[in-house]
């Protein structure tokens, strides 16, 4: 099992990576390359094209979308009445869907992240009987693709009446395997055994060790992993689509596609201006998370930049 | 020196170890080995008129192993991964080299916005891409109607996959980027002086130096793209209503386990074919590890 690991060297690494203001170690006097930055902006125009288009599109009347440039501005922008039509779209069930992701996300994120942290510390800094076990049976759960668990899960859960509340949404979301082993591997480099020594000396109790040594100490660590799983469940739309079928409980993903869905049908009465609101409704959904990770990663850095136990 | 102590003291402090694990394990059994050992069990019985569930034992699995339109979708998802997957890689690394060369400007600018698109979920990355895409007021479409070109067809039967492969490089280039930037990162500068030292080219550098470093953060990045590519579902079905004709309830092989399970409600065979999916990844995930190590030892 050892065979599916990438050494150690590799991940906490992906902690590290704005750190670089850290280790000036490129010589300052290189040349910068034009051809090469040229090639890059392209390569980066690539990326940021859909989202220009996004920008762009929400400020469009569904009329609009369909007669004007697809790259730029109609005549008549309106993207607040846009805006105010998502809001208020099926007495504001966009608000609820906002909502409903911020809890689903942050929920899961924090718990699951928690959970890897303490598991992490634990495969770290102890051992006990089952260890390589225990945590060879998780590490092989790594490849098993949460998809493919979804649907037996779906079924248990109906089993037990979860189906339909955001606990079918949220308790398939704390166990994130991958999150265990960055938390390990990064516990083993971040917390000193000596500082563990040093404070049972002191009278400390495992637990307290943990939460006031420990977690703080593996901070950016844990940031990284309520990064990712946020990423993670922020977009998940496999385990909602199946879980929930009550609209009031649809997370932003699942909301969206049925609009998607709506205004792909329509074109008649009702559904004639959804197109404006899907558009709109994607462009709202896209900015709490860009700034969370922008904010996190940032505290993520500052993190990096004080936690230098490291090395 | 504090070695033999250490290890007194974590026998000793055993209990307190398996505490710490405990929450994270009793809800991985509930929540991972559970639904695993259920699908394995629902597999083996087959919902019948007269009287209920029986036992079918392999049963199936014969008839999963023989359903085309299984077979087709997880071909179809295995082609998918051995196209989509190396040109993502590459461009990954070469980003990455890029960024870690020290000869761009705008680096972090360049960086953020090529990692970007990981922040956008992929209902909405492909409901972007869906509408550029489209043939009546698509700006590509738009643009070769200006110019008097005929329109791509990015929709049609023949373009589709590529279509879904431009979405997924999309959304996880800046991703790979960054574990492997990363790991590109933690190579100690001494390695690239005592390079340079004895006359190494920026080429004969990153070749000897850099791509040696990257080989488990790369074996890391294939291993999710293995697990990504095959249930691929997300994509596709959102497309779905864009093209209704192209893309159909099996597509992939994940789209058909779904439209097994929730629209043909067939319980048994649907446990059946996510179990074999979760196979065929640990299978290729296995069959990779084990070449990427006889590689490294070698």
């Amino acid at each position: 099992m050892t065979t599916v690991t990438p050494t150690a060297s590799t991940t906490p690494a992906a902690m590290r990576v704005d750190a670089e203001h850290r280790v000036p170690r490129r010589s300052p006097t290189r040349r910068r390359s034009t051809p090469l930055t040229i090639a890059m902006l392209a390569v980066l125009a690539y990326f940021l094209l859909p989202l220009f288009w996004l920008l762009i599109a929400s400020t469009k009347s569904t009329q609009d979308l369909f007669n004007s440039f697809g790259l730029w501005f109609s005549h008549a922008p309106q993207l607040l009445s846009n805006v105010k039509a998502t809001f208020t779209q099926d007495d504001g069930v966009f608000g609820r869907w906002l909502l409903n992701t911020v809890l689903y996300a942050g929920a899961s994120a924090l718990g699951a992240a928690l959970l890897a942290a303490a598991a992490g510390y634990g495969f770290a800094k102890y051992r006990f009987r089952g260890h390589g076990a225990a945590f060879n049976l998780v590490l092989g759960a790594i490849m098993i693709p949460t998809t493919a668990l979804a649907i037996p899960t779906y079924l248990l859960f109906a089993k037990a009446g979860l189906v339909n509340t955001p606990w079918a949404v949220i308790l398939p979301s704390l166990i994130s395997p991958f999150g265990l082993y960055l938390m390990r591997i990064y516990a083993e480099d971040a917390v000193p055994d000596s500082l563990i020594e040093a404070a049972r000396m002191d009278g400390a109790g495992e637990f307290r060790i943990f939460c006031t040594i420990g977690l703080r100490l593996l901070a950016p660590g844990l940031v990284t992993v309520i990064l990712f799983t946020l990423v993670a469940t922020w977009n998940n739309y496999f385990l909602p689509l199946i879980m929930l079928n009550d609209p009031n409980l649809y997370p932003i993903t699942v909301g969206l596609s049925s609009w998607a869905a709506q205004a792909q049908n329509g074109g008649a009465g009702a559904s004639s201006d959804m197109l404006a609101l899907v558009v709109t409704g994607s462009l709202i959904s896209i900015i709490p998370l860009v700034l969370a990770f922008l904010l996190l990663q940032r505290y993520w850095q500052s993190g990096l930049a004080t936690g230098g136990v490291k090395q | 020196m504090a070695t033999t102590t250490t290890a007194v003291a974590r026998r000793r402090h055993g209990t307190a170890g398996a505490l710490f694990i405990a929450p994270f394990m009793v809800l991985f059994l509930l929540l991972f080995l559970a639904p695993l050992g259920y699908a394995a069990y629902l597999s083996l019985f087959q919902e019948k008129l007269i009287g209920g569930s029986t036992f079918v034992g392999l049963d199936n699995y014969v008839t999963a192993l023989k359903d085309p339109q299984l077979l087709k979708g997880i071909g179809r998802v295995a082609l998918f991964f051995v196209i989509q997957v190396p040109v993502m890689l590459l461009l990954a690394l070469c980003f990455a080299l890029a960024l870690d060369s020290g000869l761009l400007r705008l680096a972090r600018v360049i960086r953020l916005g090529i990692f970007v698109p990981y922040a956008v979920p992929s209902v909405i990355a492909t409901l972007m891409w869906g509408y550029l895409y489209g043939p009546d007021f698509g700006p590509f479409a738009q643009i070769s109607h200006d110019l008097h070109l005929p329109a791509p067809h990015f929709l049609t039967d023949g373009w589709m996959l590529g279509s879904l492969a431009n979405i997924v490089t999309w959304e996880f280039v800046g991703y790979n980027m960054i574990i492997l930037y990363a790991a590109l990162r933690t190579i100690p500068a001494e390695l690239y002086e005592a390079a340079a030292m004895d006359g190494a080219g920026a080429w004969r550098i990153a070749w000897s130096i850099k791509l040696p470093a990257l080989r488990p953060a790369l074996t890391l990045t294939v291993l999710f793209s293995v697990i990504g590519s095959f249930q691929l579902f997300n994509e596709p079905k959102l497309l779905m209503s864009v093209a209704p004709d192209v893309i159909d309830s099996s597509y992939t092989a994940n789209l058909y386990a779904y439209s097994v399970a929730f629209i043909s409600q067939q319980t048994n065979y649907a446990a059946t074919v996510s179990f074999i999916l979760g196979l065929v990844i640990v299978i290729v995930s296995y069959a990779f590890l084990l070449t990427a190590n006889r590689r490294r030892t070698a």
